[in-house]
């Protein structure tokens, strides 16, 4: 193999997050005791910096480096950007959190920092090799943050879940990248489309991409995969919830397009049905057990499953607009999902945990402010016009109409109109329900800030959607 | 000749070691005769020019897995009566299991297409790149292979932050040295200096 010097700046944005990272754990060694107040602002200085850096070095290039396996495009830029900034807001919720019940400690946003660096070399991967090991930095990363609170049993046994049944998962993806691997002699994604192509050893490839669809899937959290979902949402701490349940899911879509769509994506038919199965599943399954959940957290789990199942329709329709789709419904699901667990972290204090549905109850009377945020991010969730909720939806849908599966559609919006049913449950609860003990709201001031700040986001993008729109069609244009 | 009287050799020593591994009452001895056998295949490996992957089970297997296996040995106190007990009952399965294999072997070993007892023509591991397999692997590992090679040392290092995070932690109520506070302790936190009368003998 010949060998040319690698252009170091084009992985600027990893670079800088990894040197990042490395200063922080010798930082946050010397600097404890003080809430690791340092280590938390060096951590979201360097995310907001990674974000910058992305846009400024990658967005309009189109270039690979390091040998073939680390690409730099818009799509790649888009999700850092997206990834680096959801989690600045997943950070800013859990500081708070933390400190009230004194598990506040360097590791977790140097775990969490971490975790982002696998998730941008998933977004930039260009290789099998490089996916991989991105995956396993992030998976790494999240079962620890899982596991954060060691007095806490019930997520001591998520952890446990989440750790085994990931491990099956890769073990399922690593042999379908074997299977892969066999029949296009190159890990290279670009030589990988190309052999997928032209035809040839197409049952070999077919092989492995069933198990590759399996490992994505269970990243995803999609049906029959989504087992570990709803007990790691409950079990985990509130905080490592929501970076378990926006971020990553960001991750997946990257770990999908560059496996499926830039690798095998000449394989669409044989990918499409095994997609729709999993899709239509998902949407029946994580809307039917959300409806009878008393867990709020466990509820949102369920959601997520559906959402899955919506994301995945913008997969199977093939088309870029398609993908764009569920780019788009990736990023609005994060942010939503973020502001949904937001108010979670708000509701409760030291020994109480606000998890429950019935906790939710009479929070207008508490702080009519809040109880708006609560509303637009469950309209939000359920995709009612005027919110980013509904454009997501819709522009998936387009896309599966778009490419004449209107029975999809009409299956996809059925299944909505039953979650609208838990989300609006949400709603009654907080504005007509009374609650005995009406205790004033205990959350210092920047988390509100940053809580009403994510509400109005929701509501902004979902009167205009078109900049984020467009930068998705852009992204996967190239 | 003195090669293939070398070969002999491990490959005896081997197999002697892989039989007493299964046959050893005592799980230590179990445990070390691994080690005997992890010894050997690595010599035949370099034997085959393979010395990359003999100098990789030495330093892997037997420097790290198996001391870590003995310690896990030594430490449970392991009740062999009752592991016993099972032998007869699992007999039949186990035997089924060990005529499959040994079938299997033999289609493999005395088929005319593998041909392993006539042999073909012995390529070495080093012919063909025209270097030694280490240094190929060099070669390609800090240049083409670079990038994910810092990708892995990056989850190697999760790994460490990881379990430090998870098993180092300070519980309430252990007693432990603050080095700060008794080397910034003063005269009159500790000392309390009394003035009193003399006491008169009578």
């Amino acid at each position: 193999m010949t060998f040319e010097m690698p252009d170091f700046l084009l992985a600027l944005p990893e670079i800088w997050v990894l040197s990042m990272a490395c200063l922080v754990l010798v930082v946050d060694l010397f600097a404890r005791g003080r809430e690791s107040a340092l280590a938390f602002h060096l951590v979201q200085f360097t995310l907001l910096a990674a974000a910058w850096l992305s846009i400024e070095t990658q967005w309009g290039v189109t270039a690979t480096t390091f040998s073939g396996t680390y690409v730099a495009d818009k799509f790649a830029c888009l999700l850092k950007v997206a990834i680096c900034l959801l989690t600045f807001l997943v950070f800013a919720y859990s500081r708070d959190y933390l400190r009230k019940r004194d598990l506040l400690s360097g590791d977790f946003f140097l775990l969490g920092l971490l975790g982002v660096l696998g998730m941008m070399i998933m977004a930039s991967a260009h290789s099998l090799l490089t996916v991989y090991l991105g995956l396993e930095l992030v998976e790494l990363c999240l079962f620890a943050m899982v596991a954060y609170d060691r007095e806490n049993r019930v997520g001591s046994e998520a952890a446990m879940k989440y750790f085994v049944l990931a491990a099956l998962s890769s073990g399922m993806l690593l042999y379908g990248m074997s299977m892969v691997y066999g029949a296009a002699q190159s890990l290279d994604l670009a030589q990988i489309a190309a052999i997928a192509a032209n035809g040839e050893s197409g049952l070999l490839l077919a092989f492995g991409l069933t198990f590759i669809l399996v490992g994505v899937a269970f990243k995803f959290g999609a049906v029959p995969f989504h087992m570990w979902i709803p007990d790691v949402y409950q079990g985990a701490l509130t905080p490592v919830t929501v970076y378990v349940g926006t971020a990553p899911k960001i991750a997946a879509v990257a770990l999908f397009v560059r496996l499926l769509v830039d690798g095998l994506g000449a394989l669409h038919d044989q990918w499409q049905v095994m997609a729709t199965i999993i899709a239509v599943g998902s949407l029946a399954v994580g809307n039917l057990f959300a409806l009878v959940q008393t867990n709020i957290k466990r509820m949102l789990g369920y959601s997520t499953i559906a959402h899955v199942g919506f994301l995945f329709l913008g997969f199977i329709a093939g088309t870029e607009e398609g993908y764009s789709a569920a780019l788009f419904y990736a990023i609005t699901y994060g942010l939503m999902a973020a502001g949904a667990f937001g108010v979670v972290i708000l509701l409760s204090r030291r020994g109480f945990e606000a998890d429950l549905i019935e906790d939710m109850k009479g929070l207008n009377d508490r702080h009519s402010g809040f109880a708006v945020v609560m509303l637009i991010l469950m309209f939000s969730l359920t995709g009612v016009p005027g919110t980013v909720g509904f454009y997501a939806k819709w522009l998936v849908l387009k896309a599966v109409i778009d490419v004449n599966m209107v029975w999809l559609a009409v299956v996809a919006v059925i299944f909505a109109v039953i979650g609208a049913f838990y989300y609006l449950r949400v709603v009654r609860m907080v504005y007509f329900d009374r609650r005995s003990d009406g205790e004033p709201l205990e959350a210092s001031t920047g988390l509100r800030i940053v809580l009403a700040g994510n509400g109005l986001a929701v509501l902004v993008l979902g009167i205009f959607p078109d900049s984020l729109i467009m930068a998705c069609k852009v992204a996967l244009a190239g | 000749m003195i090669e293939l009287l070398l070969f002999y050799v491990f490959a005896a020593v081997l197999l002697f070691a892989a039989t007493m591994v299964i046959t050893a009452k005592n799980p230590v001895h179990s445990a070390l005769f691994l080690v005997l056998a992890f010894f050997n295949s690595a010599a035949l490996w370099l034997m085959a020019e393979a010395e990359f992957l003999g100098i990789a089970l030495v330093l892997v297997y037997v420097g790290a897995v198996m001391v870590l296996f003995l310690f896990v040995v030594m430490m449970l106190d392991i009740n062999l009566a009752p592991m016993r007990e099972g032998f007869a009952r699992y007999l039949p399965i186990g035997a089924l299991v060990g005529c499959v294999m040994v079938v299997e072997m033999a289609l493999v070993v005395g088929s005319k297409d593998v041909n392993l007892i006539h042999g073909g023509p012995v390529t070495s591991a080093a012919e063909g790149v025209g270097m030694s397999n280490t240094k190929a692997l060099g070669s390609v590992l800090y240049t083409v292979y670079a990038y994910p090679f810092e990708i892995a040392s990056v989850v190697l290092l999760v790994a460490i932050v990881a379990a430090i995070m998870l098993t180092h932690r300070r519980r309430p109520g252990t007693k432990q040295q603050n080095i700060d506070r008794q080397v910034r302790v003063r005269k009159e936190q500790r000392l309390r200096i009394v003035t009193m009368a003399p006491e008169k003998r009578k």
